[in-house]
């Protein structure tokens, strides 16, 4: 039942994944990324983790890009040839170089024992039993309370850092 | 409850609750020209039906008659789906509302909600800050500037007021406990949650007004500066698919507030269904009162009121109403 969910959820995944980087028109990749988004929400969903699956939802698609859209519709950035096209064989290496590297790390990860299926005490039936949005936020303020707030105090140096900035213009 | 009695009696919720939203969407444009014309102490709409009844759908066929225009210049590929992806989410953020209690019906339990997902709050306003891509996709489709001001207006002020709508909620999910709907009704079983959170109540009707467009916050489509804004160039059925989104998301809103702060469905001696119907249209009413009473904001002063007003008073709400339940 749930490869047939979670193969055209990977497939879409996958597939729009490549047009954020084949299309041409800056408007159009950006849409192909909200499409990502959307398909990895339907894989957090398949994992039963609807708190993460809506969160990414409501912050990459509906915040975060509609903010990219702003910008580029702003800035009226023009048309780019494709990679392909460019002619630019560092940074085509360099690439290539990073994908291979991140394919075997992929390949080392799921043949072996980094990822031996769940450990600890966090299965699925007991995330179930707890709910998974209450699981989330009592680990966030009690386990995982420093990274927690460390991550809003840089959040919120960005902001400040931002309104640095424009104010100097 | 067995598997095809479960796709069975779903698919007859979605159908009925998909029916009752296309005709109330309809009948609420009859609604609001007849409630502001009655402001305006003139008669509104009289000449097709009586009292105007038919108008809606005298309205509807001459839409579906008109000459569909795409610009020349337009980008024709997301002109024609920016409306699509402004209807899409007006209508399936309504499937986790619960209108009414759990019934019997030939010996099974139904739950009078589509949907009862446990992270259903987020769920609608997730779907809800995906509205702004067809407005500002549109707007920027047309190729027409007071299209784009207008689309990127209506970004910058969705975002802005989402900020202060979600914060406002913080509050009753403190007293609830709950990010399920159904179980936030539920907590209201003693006191609606106006009663206790009547700071959050009203920041959440304003930011509703904002996320809708509607007057004083209607700058996206302001008439007397950028002529229609971002569906200037709409016509036919893409214009009309707009419309029919503008007051699906009233309803959709209506409905959270009625949920949320009114107590959802309950009420004595009427059914549930009755309760929650009348609370709606409560709450659609005080929209429209307020487009007939009030002007529109200035672009700055929608940005300073959202910004260094409605987010400082939800972000103390929400510090008064964790003090009290931490005491309580």
């Amino acid at each position: 039942m749930e490869w047939l969910l979670f193969v055209p959820l990977a497939a879409l995944a996958l597939g729009t994944a490549a047009f954020v980087i084949l299309l041409r028109n800056p408007i159009y990749c950006a849409l192909a990324l909200v499409g990502t988004f959307f398909a990895l929400s339907g894989l957090y969903l398949l994992l039963q983790a609807e708190f993460v699956a809506v969160v990414q939802v409501i912050i990459y698609a509906g915040a975060i890009m509609v903010l990219f859209l702003f910008v580029i519709m702003l800035l009226d950035v023009g048309h780019e040839p494709p990679p392909w096209l460019r002619r630019d064989r560092p940074r085509l290496l360099l690439g290539l170089g990073l994908v291979a590297l991140l394919v075997l790390e992929l390949a080392v990860a799921i043949g072996s024992w980094i990822a031996p299926g769940i450990r600890g005490p966090y299965t699925s039936d007991y995330v179930n039993a707890v709910g998974n949005t209450q699981l989330i936020g009592r680990l966030l303020f009690t386990e995982f309370l420093i990274p927690f707030e460390i991550t809003s105090i840089i959040l919120l140096i960005a902001i400040v850092g931002a309104m640095v900035l424009a104010r100097r213009q | 409850m067995p598997e095809p009695a479960f796709f069975v009696v779903m698919l007859a919720k979605i159908a009925v609750v998909f029916g009752l939203m296309l005709l109330s969407v309809a009948y609420l444009t009859w609604l609001e020209r007849k409630v502001i014309s009655d402001f305006q102490v003139r008669l509104g709409p009289m000449r097709v039906g009586p009292h105007g009844l038919l108008q809606p759908i005298a309205d509807g066929i001459k839409l579906m008659f008109k000459e569909d225009i795409i610009p020349e210049a337009a980008d024709r590929a997301i002109y024609v789906l920016a409306p699509t992806l402004a209807l899409i989410p007006a209508f399936i953020s309504f499937a986790v509302i619960p209108f009414g209690d759990r019934v019997r019906l030939f010996g099974q339990s139904i739950d009078m909600v589509i949907s009862d997902v446990n992270v259903g709050l987020l769920y609608l306003f997730g779907v809800a800050s995906l509205g702004v891509y067809g407005i500002v996709l549109g707007g920027w489709a047309s190729n027409n500037k007071y299209a784009l001001l207008g689309g990127l207006r209506s970004a910058a002020q969705m975002i802005s007021y989402e900020l202060s709508m979600g914060l406002s909620v913080v509050g009753v999910l403190m007293l609830s406990e709950s990010l399920s709907l159904v179980r936030i009704v539920g907590a209201q079983s003693k006191a609606w949650f106006i009663l206790l959170q009547p700071i959050g109540f009203l920041i959440f009707l304003i930011c509703a007004i904002a996320e809708t467009n509607r007057a004083p916050f209607d700058l996206p489509e302001a008439e007397t500066e950028l002529v229609a804004g971002f569906h200037v160039e709409y016509s036919s059925m893409k214009f009309a698919m707009y419309f029919m989104a503008e007051y699906a998301n009233m309803i959709t809103v209506a409905a959270l507030a009625t949920t949320l702060f009114l107590g959802g469905w309950r009420g004595p001696f009427l059914p549930p269904v009755v309760w929650f119907l009348a609370k709606l249209y409560l709450v659609i009413f005080l929209f429209i009162w307020i487009r007939a009473t009030l002007p529109r904001f200035r672009y700055d002063q929608l940005m300073r009121f959202g910004w260094k007003v409605l987010l400082p008073l939800a972000l103390a709400n929400i510090v008064i109403t964790a003090a009290f339940v931490a005491l309580r």
